[in-house]
């Protein structure tokens, strides 16, 4: 507190003091749930005693990959305060679109491009309906979460769309060097949402805006481009989720599919850390979210507890980590 | 004088002091306050005042060895609860008021009356009116919260105090968000509750606040009891000494020679308009001049600021920077031709609390120094960080610091920085030392003396009539949306708080600006 007369002694022994307050803040936050993410692997494999296979570490990762995925768009828009509830529709949509683009003769493989299309227009009209129309991004994406799933089933004529010469089936189902693509696929989502949000200007507007909106206006960010982005992005993203997922089932339903994504995403994002008000986050956090959720999923699968105590137990386990988060996180506060 | 000797003090604080981890906030800091006297308590930011009234109000315990009386009794205060039963309040500088209910649900609030299990509105509200129309309320208990100025809802937390039998009123800067009327209309009621023999401990910075109202002044610097001065001893020059521990010799720092360092006119605003705060303002400002605009508060210099910046729309108005005319709609448009505005609301529309020093540093100019596809250079971001804190002394242990853990005067230090970084040729500074600390005050007057010596054109905009005075070349006079004259300069008038006070309130003829 006092700076100005402070002995050089003291000022020195106060500077090593908050820098090293500073250090614990960066590591917790760095860190965050990875303990628990930890603690739960060992908890499992002592258990069932099979939870460090390798052939289960790659279903537990295939297993988050798809979450991974879009909890990456929902981190960038947690982070500028906003949320973004359509993602489970937007993946089950892109889907659709991915597998009947499939069935083109000769160039089934456009499948792709269109999917990621597609989630990439929904994202944008999300975007636009909160940068240009100024409604609350809770609103907007329910309307959409609504509205989407109605498109997906139409793109199928309700219907699940087939294809069993899928030509990008290697996604689903093919590894790379031993590992599942569907696996290397969400590590390169978060390396690339890393570097936007931590190497990149229009990163630091994220931040900047979800921290402090009408600070980011008045210093002449375009919080319009902002948002534009961050709901494009999720919703690219949620295409790639609907690419990764068709290309795993061969398959497509429009009602069925992505039924509840969304919760899961937001559940890895604030699992991971993310200020829900916006502005404090790391794609890290998420990565390690999304796991824990996976794991848990895996693990009580393994030590065979009924599919009805699984959902109680993940919940809780969500309330209660971030529960912690915040008991632990409130003793660094500022006084 | 109430302060008698054979008076009993109503509160003594004897030997407070508070340890934080790594930080001593408080060492044997003391306290005396009379029955029927204001007591001023002074101290930069940090000195330890919010401190000593966080433990008076039980927010905070003291350390063990500390003694607190009341009436001559020792008590203990374990929490605020028992702060209040024993007749303590705070008026906080953030209200705690719930806007959405009535005067009379926030006067009862957590103490509801009750009849037969169903809160008794009805009682509730004639018991509040006695206290109202004591303290001179022009509304009715009936009021919604929300409905009522920062003014009036002041006086409600007063009146939520006095309904509780406080004796000892704590005000933490209650005068901040008040217009100068207002401002008259609280120290009335304060002078009539220290009548009613009320103890009122006076948190100001504003040391013409404290001439006015204080009998008795305490002071603290870094955690310490400095001493207390009576009325009739108070002077400016001790209060700081007192404050600060040493004389600030040249407190105002004006060394930029005001005809010297002027060159052609910069900007030129010709006829800005909103509509209804800000009406057909023209003005020119030079190379190389502090430019106050003074007023009272909502005299629309703010609007007028930000109309300049493309913060807001605009009605009417053109503004020219050089000789070239800008269509300014939007505040990039502004930073990308030269012009910064620094916000009166730190907090609030400058900074990003939560992020770092380096990262505020830098946010406007990281497009600027980006390479492609918009990667940041976060070597130059540290580099300029690195010396930026340097160059305006700005007090952290490293660029990595969270902006939200730093003082206020470190803080606006980190604002102003992160607007210089844009190498502007217009300077905007709204409140530039608004919640900053003397020392801190100081360094902020050198750094805009260092910047018009280097050709920069700074309008202040300040409603502080001593800083007005200290720094500016010239000085405009808005009142009511208009520019209704100017001091200073080559008018021919000179630069004193009469002149300006004067033309503010509207008691001389408007002079029509020099344009």
């Amino acid at each position: 507190m006092s700076q100005d007369t402070s002995s050089a002694a003291e000022l020195a022994q106060e500077k090593a003091a908050a820098n090293r307050q500073v250090l614990i803040q960066q590591i917790i936050r760095t860190v965050g749930m990875l303990p628990i993410l930890i603690l739960l692997g060992i908890g499992f494999q002592l258990m069932s005693g099979r939870f460090f296979s390798p052939q289960n570490l790659s279903i537990v990762t295939q297993q988050a990959s798809i979450n991974t995925v879009l909890a990456c768009g929902m981190t960038a828009v947690i982070l500028t305060g906003g949320i973004d509830l359509s993602v489970g529709s937007i993946l089950a949509a892109s889907a659709m679109v991915a597998v009947i683009g499939s069935l083109w003769p000769e160039i089934g493989m456009i499948g792709i491009p269109l999917a990621l299309f597609a989630g990439l227009i929904f994202g944008l009209i999300n975007g636009s309906l909160v940068a240009f129309v100024g409604l609350p991004p809770f609103i907007s994406t329910l309307g959409s979460l609504t509205a989407v799933r109605g498109v997906a089933r139409l793109f199928g004529a309700d219907t699940t769309v087939f294809n069993s010469h899928m030509p990008f089936a290697f996604i689903g189902n093919g590894y790379f060097f031993g590992i599942p693509w569907l696996v290397i696929i969400a590590f390169l989502s978060v390396i690339v949402t890393w570097v936007i949000l931590r190497r990149t200007v229009l990163g630091v507007h994220i931040y900047a805006t979800g921290g402090n909106e009408s600070a980011a206006r008045l210093s002449g960010i375009k919080v319009w481009a902002v948002f534009l982005f961050v709901y494009g992005f999720s919703g690219l993203m949620a295409g790639l989720g609907g690419v990764m997922s068709a290309a795993r089932l061969f398959a497509a339903n429009g009602t069925q599919l992505g039924q509840s994504y969304e919760l899961d995403a937001i559940a890895a994002v604030i699992l991971g850390g993310t200020s829900f008000t916006g502005g404090v986050g790391s794609i890290w956090g998420t990565l390690i979210g999304a796991l824990i959720i996976a794991v848990l999923s895996n693990g009580l699968v393994l030590i065979g507890v009924s599919d009805i105590w699984q959902y109680i137990i993940k919940g809780l386990v969500i309330i209660i980590a971030v529960a912690l988060d915040r008991v632990r996180s409130q003793g660094g506060a500022r006084t | 004088m109430p302060s008698a000797p054979e008076t009993t003090p109503i509160l003594e604080m004897r030997g407070i002091s508070k340890t934080f981890p790594g930080v001593k906030a408080l060492a044997h800091v003391e306290l005396t306050v009379y029955p029927g006297e204001v007591h001023a308590l002074m101290g930069e930011n940090g000195a330890g005042k919010s401190t000593l009234m966080k433990i008076l109000s039980g927010a905070y315990r003291a350390d063990p060895g500390g003694e607190l009386r009341i009436n001559g009794e020792v008590i203990h205060i374990d929490g605020p609860l028992s702060a209040k039963t024993k007749g303590i309040a705070v008026i906080y500088q953030e209200l705690s008021l719930s806007p959405n209910l009535t005067v009379a649900e926030n006067i009862y609030l957590g103490r509801e009356l009750s009849s037969g299990g169903q809160v008794d509105r009805a009682r509730m509200r004639a018991e509040c009116q006695g206290v109202l129309d004591r303290l001179g309320a022009t509304f009715g208990p009936a009021t919604v919260v929300s409905t009522l100025s920062i003014a009036e809802r002041q006086m409600v937390e007063i009146a939520r105090a006095i309904h509780a039998n406080a004796r000892i009123l704590v005000m933490d800067e209650p005068t901040t968000a008040l217009s100068s009327r207002e401002t008259d209309k609280l120290f009335a009621l304060i002078r009539t509750l220290r009548a009613d023999g009320l103890a009122i401990i006076y948190i100001s910075h504003r040391m013409a606040e404290v001439y006015e109202l204080a009998d008795r002044c305490s002071v603290l610097r870094d955690g310490s009891y400095v001493g207390t001065l009576m009325r009739d001893e108070l002077s400016a020059e001790k209060l700081v000494k007192m404050m600060v521990g040493r004389d600030l010799s040249k407190f105002y720092k004006k060394d930029h020679d005001a005809h010297g360092s002027r060159g052609e006119v910069i900007l030129s605003v010709r006829d800005m308009s909103d509509g209804h705060r800000v009406r057909g303002c023209s003005f020119d400002l030079h190379r190389g001049e502090v430019l106050c605009l003074a007023g009272l508060v909502g005299s629309g210099r703010t609007e007028l600021a930000r109309l300049i910046y493309g913060a807001d729309g605009r009605k009417s108005g053109t503004v020219t920077l050089g000789d070239k005319p800008l269509d300014i709609s939007r505040p990039i448009q502004a930073v990308d031709a030269g012009i910064v505005y620094l916000t009166e609301d730190r907090k609030g529309q400058g900074l990003f609390l939560d992020m770092t020093v380096q990262e505020n540093i830098n946010l406007q100019v990281i497009g600027r120094d980006a390479g492609k596809g918009g990667l940041l250079d976060l070597k130059k971001a540290r580099t300029r960080a690195v010396d930026a804190i340097r160059a305006l002394s700005i007090r952290v242990t490293g660029p990595a610091i969270n902006v939200g853990s730093l003082s206020g005067g470190n803080q606006q230090k980190v604002l102003l920085s992160r607007l210089l970084e844009t190498r502007p040729r217009v300077l905007i500074l709204d409140e530039p030392t608004r919640g900053v600390d003397i020392g801190a005050k100081s360094e902020i007057y050198r750094i805009i003396d260092d910047l018009v010596k280097t050709g920069v054109g700074v309008l202040v905009i300040s409603s502080e009539m001593p800083e007005v005075v200290g720094i500016a070349d010239r000085v405009l006079v808005m009142r009511e949306g208009h520019i209704v004259g100017e001091v200073g300069g080559t008018t021919g008038t000179a630069i004193t708080q009469e002149n300006i006070i004067a033309l503010a309130a509207g008691l001389a003829h408007p002079s029509a600006p020099a344009a």
